[in-house]
């Protein structure tokens, strides 16, 4: 089986933002970046499909440079191949899907696997996106997949339970947590991945759809009403629950 | 003049909530605007023309085709772009759930639109729509316009007001034909695996979350009866759902699921940016931790600083006493 993994290089949650000088950007002077969350289960998925069944995994990033260093994540955690599309990083999604797409055409993998979500604008749409602009079927949020020849099942999360579904291969498959528990990389792996050459592609030039005006700080203010553990003091609270926020 | 499509989404015999507050945020844009404004649904539904007519949606589509009688990414999105093109919909609106964030990007595609995900206010600025979402775990906001002449947004349940028209209006149903055929339907739900009675976590008014500092599966009955009370339903942090004490479908936070609720309570919960993230859209938090120096509190509007044991049956029942 052929497989192909989808990454992003997101800022690590632990991070406090600063917005960068011209206001489209939050400054990433300082910032650790890392492997998103959220592939890290479409990696383990793929490492796992990979010891059933056979076949090879490449990972594959859109972004600059130093997009490299989550694709020797994905090499230590056991991928076999890495792509970079090399890019700026202000370019929107659909520019990304745009090329990941292409990557996918040039590969033509069984599996197109990718996480959830990036943490960074969490927008969950680059699985359909991809998808679309192949013609391919795509399942979102996936929890639990079952793959019988080329006939696939996937559970995925919807309000309030669970629905089936049903698909065949090729596919784009985006996973969250609950699916497995991604392993950690073995050292002598980290070591031999920081060897492996990384495959570089320039990205394709296509225009824009969405544009950031401006990036800024919440502005939304706490009342921050901070009160001890008396019955006076709860009785205060629910009555301003009651009285002024009207929630209760 | 343009036309706004919003994308409703049956709930049995009724709709979702969210799709009000899609109607709601539609019609505020339409005056903004003057554009149209026009609801489209699949499968058969009587009584959903009188329940949208209160919110005062003039027009709904109904799509009423048996491939569709199942959902199917593909198939939906193939369906929603013909009624779009149809319309001459320049706007179109999605929730940002489960069914909405997999159509939204398909038909931003096929129609060659923009989209923008997960948006928490819409409004025209010197007759530009400019689109506000959450970025970084809600740590920035980011206000964004959509280049292309067909604009998608999907809009984040419970972030917009759903509200009453204050005159009933005559809603005009369209019968709209498709030709969605079975090799349209490359992938397809086969079953539905929905719990009776449970108010889903995205569309609550009010979420009582646990955090570790609970100690145990049981006593989250605790937060199950204030929930009731309250008319809402209860939600855990990440260390309760991989304790295996609450399901991982009622994760708050990055991993988990994203609330924005009218009242949002946190028991025992420190407050990490995980977490938070989940949840800091919520119009009013209250927090409840014994450690006066929670990062929960920042963001909280209100709090109380002691032992849950302590406080949460005080807290309940003085809540049950304004209830009667």
């Amino acid at each position: 089986m052929k497989i192909l993994i989808c990454v992003s290089k997101v800022p690590d949650t632990n991070i406090k933002i600063v917005v960068g000088d011209n206001k489209k950007a939050i400054d990433s002077k300082g910032i650790k970046f890392v492997l998103n969350p959220n592939d890290e289960f479409a990696i383990e998925e793929g490492l796992q499909l990979k010891e059933k069944f056979g076949g090879d995994i490449t990972v594959v990033t859109v972004g600059d440079e130093s997009a490299k260093d989550i694709l020797r994540t994905a090499l230590s955690m056991g991928c076999n191949n890495a792509i970079i599309v090399k890019s700026s990083t202000d370019i929107d999604s659909i520019q990304v899907a745009e090329n990941l797409a292409s990557v996918v055409k040039s590969i033509n993998p069984d599996l197109v696997l990718m996480g959830r979500q990036s943490i960074d604008f969490d927008s969950q749409q680059i699985p359909s996106l991809t998808a679309e602009l192949l013609d391919l079927p795509s399942v979102s949020v996936v929890s639990k997949l079952s793959i019988d020849g080329t006939k696939i099942l996937a559970e995925r999360d919807i309000e309030g339970g669970k629905e089936i579904v049903s698909s065949n291969l090729p596919c784009i498959i985006s996973f969250q947590k609950s699916i497995n528990q991604p392993r950690y990389p073995k050292l002598p792996d980290i070591m031999k991945a920081k060897k492996k050459t990384i495959e570089e592609i320039n990205s394709l030039d296509c225009a824009p759809s969405v544009e950031i005006v401006e990036i800024s700080l919440p502005d939304k203010k706490r009342i921050g009403k901070i009160v001890g553990d008396s019955d006076a003091e709860i009785s205060e609270i629910v009555k301003l629950l009651h009285e002024d926020a009207k929630v209760i | 003049m343009g036309k706004i499509l919003v994308i409703l989404e049956k709930n049995k015999n009724s709709l979702k909530r969210v799709s009000f507050e899609l109607i709601t945020a539609a019609i505020n844009l339409s005056k903004a605007n003057g554009s149209k404004v026009a609801g489209l649904y699949f499968g058969n539904a009587e009584g959903i023309p009188s329940l949208v007519s209160e919110y005062g949606l003039e027009e709904v589509i109904n799509i009423n085709n048996s491939n569709l009688d199942n959902y199917s990414s593909t198939g939906y999105a193939k369906a929603i772009a013909q009624v779009a093109t149809s319309e001459s919909a320049d706007i179109i609106l999605f929730p940002a759930n489960a069914m909405g964030s997999e159509l939204a990007p398909r038909v931003a595609v096929k129609l060659n639109a923009g989209y923008i995900a997960d948006s928490t206010k819409l409004e025209f600025v010197n007759n530009e729509l400019i689109i506000t979402k959450p970025i970084y775990a809600g740590m920035a906001i980011s206000t964004n316009k959509i280049l292309k002449v067909i604009k998608i947004i999907s809009l984040r349940p419970k972030a917009f007001t759903a509200q009453k028209s204050n005159s009933s209006v005559n809603t005009v149903v369209k019968e709209f034909n498709t030709d969605i055929n079975p090799s349209d339907l490359k992938v397809k739900v086969i079953e539905t695996k929905v719990s009776e009675g449970k108010l889903d976590l995205t569309e609550a008014d009010v979420v009582v979350a646990g955090g570790r500092g609970l100690k145990s599966a049981d006593n989250f009955s605790m937060l199950e009866e204030l929930a009731s009370l309250l008319g809402g339903t209860v939600g855990a942090s990440r260390a309760v759902t991989d304790e295996g004490w609450r399901p991982a479908s009622e994760q708050i936070g990055q991993t988990g699921k994203t609330v924005s609720p009218s009242l949002y309570i946190s028991i025992a919960i420190s407050g990490a940016i995980q977490h938070v993230s989940g949840m800091n859209t919520s119009k009013v938090i209250l927090s409840i931790n014994k450690d006066k120096d929670a990062p929960i509190f920042k963001i909280s509007d209100y709090g109380i600083v002691g032992d849950l044991f302590q406080v949460l049956p005080k807290f309940t029942e003085k809540v049950k006493t304004l209830k009667d």
